[in-house]
């Protein structure tokens, strides 16, 4: 209990500051909503309450506070209506609604676990392809002298350009040759996670020492068999810390790839919610991504592990 | 200075010089080092540092090349006998790769040579037995001393039976006492095996206890001052370095190491 002790707390003060930080968000439709249903509400018209101070209104009308964490359409939700948008979109949607899973036999594109779906699949090829790219950049980048300096330089500049600038133009440019659907969000997503791979990998690959590579050379191994045998083991514990921000960098991509192209996914979600106002759906695929990011990073960890322990344990 | 008549020279060096530009300026690592090594003989290379024994050791191992002068193994260069895998390498570190156990590590060199599996199997346990490591086959490194590490590194060495064997302050890391068991049961695998060895080291009684022949060396450039051939028996017990001959023998030994430091 000590150890999670720390972070109970923490936790509970997240939530407490949330909670409070929501009331002088929501109270300006709070009281209009209570002056529409014949409360009287201080000062009592829109026009005045326009250029009051929000948290002088709070004070002014203290009653009212319990109504700004339950508004329809909160400029920012409080924690249990966004629970109470992620169970709805995520179970009830699936059991009770038309399109839901117990009715259709599919999952609703109205529920959330189809968009988690969506964004995860091109997560996943998106890291696969960036993690294989990366790794294939960082062989060469090591082996040749040219591809150190032509490449390096070039996958620097890639990732100072906005991938939000970049993303709508793959995915009209693939579109064109025909590609649509999960590629070119994939390919945004790889974009973005073959980098820390190529910069961990070189790191990797060149951390056997010169002793190690003498030994070789008096063996006279050949390249392949210095890099499968020597550099490739000795990179792992680099690729693995390589591979956690590239797959939450792939997850990033992902998203932002969905913004575009409009074919569900947590950013599609999120893109919808701001567009109808509602926070509470932004909110809910913004914590399932969290969520799913973390739960990203903890298999690579579950890998990791496996892998250094097949490796000796003191890797 | 005469050196006694060697059976058959496997090493040849004649006015072997090497320079190394660095950045401030260039190093002389070696001049016209001569010297020949007969199959069989166990040479220790000693000398403070900076005396090129290292450089020495590598230029045989074809791991530097010599700016002038050559070096033949075997009526070949050293590079030909690389390829020829003449050399059993072992470092100051004994390098074991952590995430093979030790006999994973022993059977790197031989799976990297096209060894099949039984082969393998059967060099690793010849081998382990040799340096008396059998039963840790399947630990990995960071499960054995220092000293138990540095025998599975000499194990490596000699697994794929290789003519030579170059050791670079193989004991260096070591504490005296290991380092002394490590003598003797080197001198047991030397006449065990016959291989003919170049042993660099710090150490003056190291050096007047496990050679044949001693090559002392001094600094700035890298040269030869003395070449000593041991007049002890190749049966050595520990206690032989109380012997008058073994005390005369390092004596001159330390003669030569002042006699390079004198020259400046």
């Amino acid at each position: 209990m000590s150890r999670y002790g720390p972070l109970l707390l923490l936790v509970a003060a997240l939530f407490a500051l949330w909670y409070a930080a929501a009331v002088p968000m929501n109270i300006r439709e709070a009281l209009s909503a209570a002056e529409r249903n014949g409360v009287v509400v201080e000062p009592a018209t829109a026009i005045e309450r326009r250029d009051a101070n929000a948290l002088g209104l709070v004070a002014a009308n203290l009653a009212q506070i319990p109504a700004a964490w339950a508004q329809d359409r909160p400029r920012l939700p409080a924690p249990h209506q966004i629970v109470g948008e992620l169970w709805q979109s995520v179970v009830m949607e699936e059991i009770e609604g038309q399109r839901g899973l117990l009715k259709s036999g599919s999952l609703s594109n109205r529920g959330l676990l189809l968009h988690v779906w969506i964004t995860l699949s091109a997560t996943a090829l998106g890291f696969v392809i960036g993690t294989v790219a990366g790794v294939l950049l960082a062989v060469g980048i090591v082996h040749s002298r040219t591809m150190e300096r032509s490449v390096m330089p070039w996958a620097i500049v890639s990732q100072t350009v906005p991938i939000v600038a970049l993303a709508p133009m793959i995915v009209v440019v693939l579109y064109s040759v025909g590609l649509q659907g999960l590629l070119p969000k994939a390919i945004i997503s790889a974009y973005l996670s073959f980098f820390p791979v190529v910069v961990g990998m070189v790191k990797g690959l060149r951390a056997p020492d010169a002793m190690q590579t003498d030994l070789m050379r008096t063996w006279d191994a050949s390249g392949w068999q210095v890099l499968t045998r020597l550099r490739l083991p000795a990179s792992m514990p680099y690729l693995f810390a390589s591979l956690k921000i590239a797959v939450a960098a792939a997850l990033v991509g992902a998203i932002v790839g969905e913004l575009p192209v409009q074919g569900g996914g947590l950013g599609a979600r999120m893109l919808a919610g701001s567009y109808y106002g509602q926070t509470a759906q932004i909110w809910a695929a913004l914590l399932l991504a969290a969520a799913l990011a973390a739960g990203l990073v903890a298999a690579i960890g579950g890998a990791q592990r496996l892998a250094l322990r097949r490796m000796g344990g003191a890797a | 200075m005469m050196n006694a008549p060697i059976p058959q020279t496997v090493i040849s060096a004649r006015g072997v010089d090497l320079t190394f530009d660095t950045n401030d300026g260039s190093v002389h690592a070696l001049r016209s080092v001569d010297l020949d090594i007969g199959k069989g003989e166990f040479v220790s290379f000693i000398g403070p540092s900076g005396c090129g024994k290292t450089t020495f050791l590598r230029v045989v191992a074809a791991l530097e090349t010599p700016t002038a002068g050559t070096v033949s193994v075997n009526g070949m260069t050293p590079d030909e006998a690389r390829r020829a895998r003449a050399y059993g390498y072992v470092f100051q570190a004994a390098g074991l790769y952590p995430w093979r156990t030790i006999g994973g590590n022993i059977a790197l060199p031989l799976e990297i040579m096209g060894f099949d599996r039984a082969e393998r199997t059967r060099r690793v346990r010849e081998v382990m037995q040799l340096v008396e490591l059998s039963g840790f086959e399947k630990k990995y490194p960071w499960q054995l001393s220092g000293g138990m590490q540095q025998r599975a590194s000499i194990a490596r060495a000699l697994a794929f039976d290789a003519e030579i064997l170059l050791m670079d302050e193989p004991f260096g890391a070591l504490d005296e006492i290991v380092r002394d068991r490590l003598n003797e049961e080197l001198l047991r695998l030397w006449a065990a095996t016959g291989k003919t060895t170049l042993f660099v080291t710090h150490s003056i009684p190291e050096a007047v206890y496990l050679s044949t022949k001693i090559v002392v060396m001094s600094p700035r450039p890298g040269r030869i001052t003395d070449v000593i051939d041991s007049p002890l028996p190749r049966e050595r017990p520990l206690e032989i370095r109380d012997s008058p001959e073994f005390i005369e023998i390092a004596h001159r030994v330390r003669e030569g190491l002042r006699a390079g430091h004198a020259e400046h």
